[in-house]
């Protein structure tokens, strides 16, 4: 006799997905696709307790389940929501839900330097990314934002907590990957701040995976800051005999030189497998690596060449169409303007070009 | 006017109440007897759930029902929180009722944790409270001596060991799941719910969070019966309520009303309130500690249908959050007209930027940005279009984050900007008067 699990039926954004009972919601919405997966900026799937933070995801539950038709009244986070059965989900289709999101990404900018062009993170940021989908252009805010102290925190990496959007996900990680967390999130509020106790350095065998979950550039790779975008780099899946990890990573080459090295993500941008500060910091030849290929990048992805001219600039015609309709000649009468013909019969010209031609003789001879 | 019943603040005034013998002498554990004697806890939860009694911390959720969801899985241990950490601007209802008389929060936590079967319950004391720490812990201490605590209570084979656990002094530990992660020694963060405290609280098991008011009615409910409790107040409002009253009026202080009583009575009675200061008059009022919404005077004394308006749940909240406000804690603050909304506004805003735990996002920094927009408002640096920005913050903040205390900081905001407009208008027009010492609006838009 073959058992079936009982399985929930959803639906979200008027696409039914069946589901194991116990998902999120956001995990539903996943399997669907990324049409209508909720934006996650600190919900991280291999990291235990994390989500419900940033509040990017908040979703509209129009029918709780088929035995509870009614409605939530409020928004709920959909990552920590688990699903019920019949539950009817909108996302991307509820004003509501549409115009939340652009507040989120309006008050997670407030106090985020807009520092893209000097940032290592700028191309696989998950706040740009989400801001670029979500946001609303336009920025209302117009106080001093808030700033940190610089603080260094190790050999390998660079905390830039300005930068820093609090989603606690290097706090996770520390605590469930590594033996020992010595970094926390201090403070309270908007100055509330990740620091290590009393200005202890991370030294720890899976640290530099802090870097890796990282949604926003605050964590990023000492060895690989400032040296070059990452649009320009070419990232290949290599793997190599590791005592202390599973060894799995993508190397991301700038010509035959291997200039970071960092563990394999998914197409949500999470680490599959985590890897050590061995295979990450110190192996940065490739005769240390076993290279197996290239690194699939979906066209998503700004480190697929050409995205913004060919993907998210839809209608250049469009463009080109306005700018005819609107096209007016402008009525100019400056001596330039005038007939050519008329210039060159000009008596003026003529000198001119007798004295010019007279002067390249002189100076040649 | 007739007698006015007092349940909780009965004894207060007693000399010596806060020790052990005088409370003992004038009635006090009486009710510990009664209960653990005579009756099984689910006779004391039948009582408490007819006295229809409401939590005192805000929200006014039923005790009795919320006792009711407490899962009570077999080997697990279940856990009392009391909720003493009374922090909101306002509010000082509780810091009075356990100096004056520690030995009845006692006594409830007694029952409350028989009721519950708790065999460890906790309160939770405000850390700036110390003093009243020491006053508890020695009532505690008394209580022990006496055979009220500890192993097997009045020989009935009930134990339980009461803690008295200071916080670390942050407004958020008060709501209730930032209290628990608090009390189990971390960072004081609201947990995301579900599951709710009564399913998985302090260190993973069920657990009751109750305000120090609601375990203090508990003695009275088990003397004399949870029927005659529901017959003190109003409709669903049932029984008393401590209502600690501050600002422009004669005499502060902490009262216990019957619910149901006239706004326009507790204000302007020499029982209570004694009217607004000598030569001025009533502006406006936060009914329920700095987290409601601010009122202007003619809608607490009269709803908008023209009712006049009472002190209970249903009343204040009467016209939603367009003309109504709500209960809340009891921090009743009345201003008068030399009070500057805008910058009592700017006040609680701050307050809430400064108090705000940092988890979740729009609370983290919308506070901050209310803050920082009222601030110049209010400084003279105002521009037009700052209005209908706060308006639109406080609305995006407004029930998308962890906990309530999102809500509660953009309710005072919207609210005044609902009530107030043309003070802040005012404020943004008139920069160089509005700066000056001291200066309020008038009530037209003139230069003063």
């Amino acid at each position: 006799m073959d058992i079936k699990p009982e399985l929930f039926k959803v639906t979200i954004d008027g696409i039914e997905v069946e589901v194991s009972p116990g998902t999120s919601i956001l995990q539903a919405a996943r399997k669907i696709g990324t049409e209508v997966a909720p934006p996650a900026m600190c919900y991280y799937k291999p990291l235990e307790k994390s989500g419900g933070k940033c509040r990017a995801c908040l979703v509209k539950v129009a029918q709780g389940s088929t035995n509870d038709p009614r409605p939530m009244p409020k928004l709920v986070a959909s990552c920590i929501t688990p699903v019920q059965n019949g539950m009817v989900v909108e996302n991307f289709t509820n004003e509501q839900v549409v115009d939340t999101r652009k507040g989120i990404v309006e008050f997670l900018l407030i106090n985020h330097p807009l520092d893209c062009p000097v940032c290592d993170q700028a191309g696989e940021c998950h706040l740009q990314d989400f801001a670029f989908e979500n946001g609303n252009g336009v920025q209302r805010f117009e106080e001093e934002r808030r700033t940190f102290e610089k603080e260094d925190i190790g050999p390998y990496i660079q905390l830039q907590m300005n930068r820093c959007i609090l989603c606690y996900r290097c706090v996770f990680t520390a605590d469930q990957i590594t033996d020992g967390r010595v970094h926390g999130v201090m403070n309270r509020g908007d100055h509330a701040e990740i620091s290590t106790y009393i200005h202890k350095t991370i030294d720890n065998d899976f640290s530099g995976n802090v870097i890796d979950v990282c949604p926003v550039g605050a964590l990023t790779d000492k060895t690989f800051r400032f040296k070059n975008r990452v649009w320009f780099t070419k990232p290949m899946e290599a793997h190599r005999d590791c005592d202390k990890c599973c060894g799995k990573v993508h190397l991301w080459y700038k010509g035959d030189e291997i200039i970071r090295v960092t563990g394999r993500k998914n197409q949500w941008g999470e680490v599959e497998d985590f890897i050590c500060n061995t295979c990450r910091f110190e192996m940065k030849k490739t005769s240390d690596w076993i290279v197996t290929g290239p690194v699939n990048i979906s066209r998503h992805s700004v480190i697929s060449a050409n995205k913004y001219a060919a993907n998210t600039i839809k209608k250049p015609e469009f463009a080109l169409d306005y700018a005819a309709e609107h096209y007016k000649k402008i009525n100019d009468s400056r001596p330039y303007n005038k007939n050519l013909d008329e210039i060159k019969a000009s008596e003026d010209y003529k000198t001119l070009m007798e004295q010019n031609e007279n002067y390249l003789n002189k100076s040649q001879n | 006017m007739a007698e006015s019943i007092k349940i909780l603040t009965d004894k207060i005034g007693i000399e010596g109440i806060e020790n052990f013998d005088v409370y003992r002498k004038n009635g006090g554990y009486k009710a510990v007897e009664k209960a653990i004697k005579k009756m099984s806890p689910d006779e004391v939860l039948d009582e408490v759930k007819k006295s229809g009694v409401r939590g005192r911390g805000g929200a006014g959720f039923p005790m009795g029902m919320k006792w009711g969801f407490l899962a009570k899985p077999e080997g697990v241990p279940r856990y009392l929180v009391c909720n003493a950490d009374e922090s909101e601007p306002g509010t000082f209802k509780d810091h009075y009722l356990m100096k004056s008389n520690p030995h009845l929060l006692i006594e409830g936590m007694i029952i409350s944790s028989f009721t519950l079967g708790a065999n460890t319950s906790f309160i939770y004391v405000r850390g700036e409270l110390m003093y009243v720490i020491y006053i508890l812990e020695k009532a505690i201490a008394e209580a022990k001596k006496a055979g009220f605590l500890g192993k097997n209570i009045l020989g009935s084979g009930y134990d339980l060991q009461l803690v008295v656990q200071p916080g670390g002094g942050a407004y958020i530990c008060g709501e209730e799941t930032a209290l628990l992660e608090s009390l189990e020694g971390k960072r004081g963060n609201p947990r995301n719910k579900p599951p709710f405290p009564a399913v998985k609280g302090l260190y993973q098991c069920p657990t009751v969070v109750n305000n120090v008011e609601s375990i203090s009615t508990t003695p009275w409910i088990v003397l004399n019966g949870g029927e005659s409790y529901s017959k003190i107040g109003l409709g669903r409002s049932t029984g008393t309520k401590l209502i600690s009253a501050s600002g422009h009026i004669n005499n502060p202080g902490v009262y216990e009303i019957e619910l149901g009583l006239p706004v326009e009575e507790f204000i302007y009675s020499d029982d209570y309130l004694g009217g607004i200061r000598p030569g001025h008059e009533l502006k406006a009022v936060v009914a329920g500690g700095s987290s409601v919404p601010i009122l202007p005077a003619a809608l607490i004394l009269k709803t908008a249908d023209g009712n006049s308006r009472l002190m209970s749940y249903e009343s204040l909240s009467e016209g939603g959050f367009q003309s109504g406000t709500m209960l809340g804690s009891g921090g009743f603050i009345a201003m008068d007209e030399t009070t500057c909304i805008v910058r009592n506004t700017w006040n609680f805003a701050r307050f809430y930027h400064h108090e705000s735990c940092g988890q979740c996002s729009p609370c983290r920094e919308g506070t901050g940005w209310m803050d920082k927009v009222l601030y110049r408002i209010e400084h003279g640096l105002g521009n037009e279009r700052d209005i209908d920005l706060l308006v639109d913050v406080a609305k995006r903040i407004e029930g998308n984050t962890i906990c309530p205390l999102g809500d509660a900081a953009a309710w005072p905001v919207a609210s005044a900007i609902r009530h107030f407009r043309d003070e802040f208008e005012w404020h943004i027009k008139y920069p160089n008067e509005a700066i000056k010492y001291q200066a309020v609006y008038k009530g037209d838009m003139i230069k003063v």
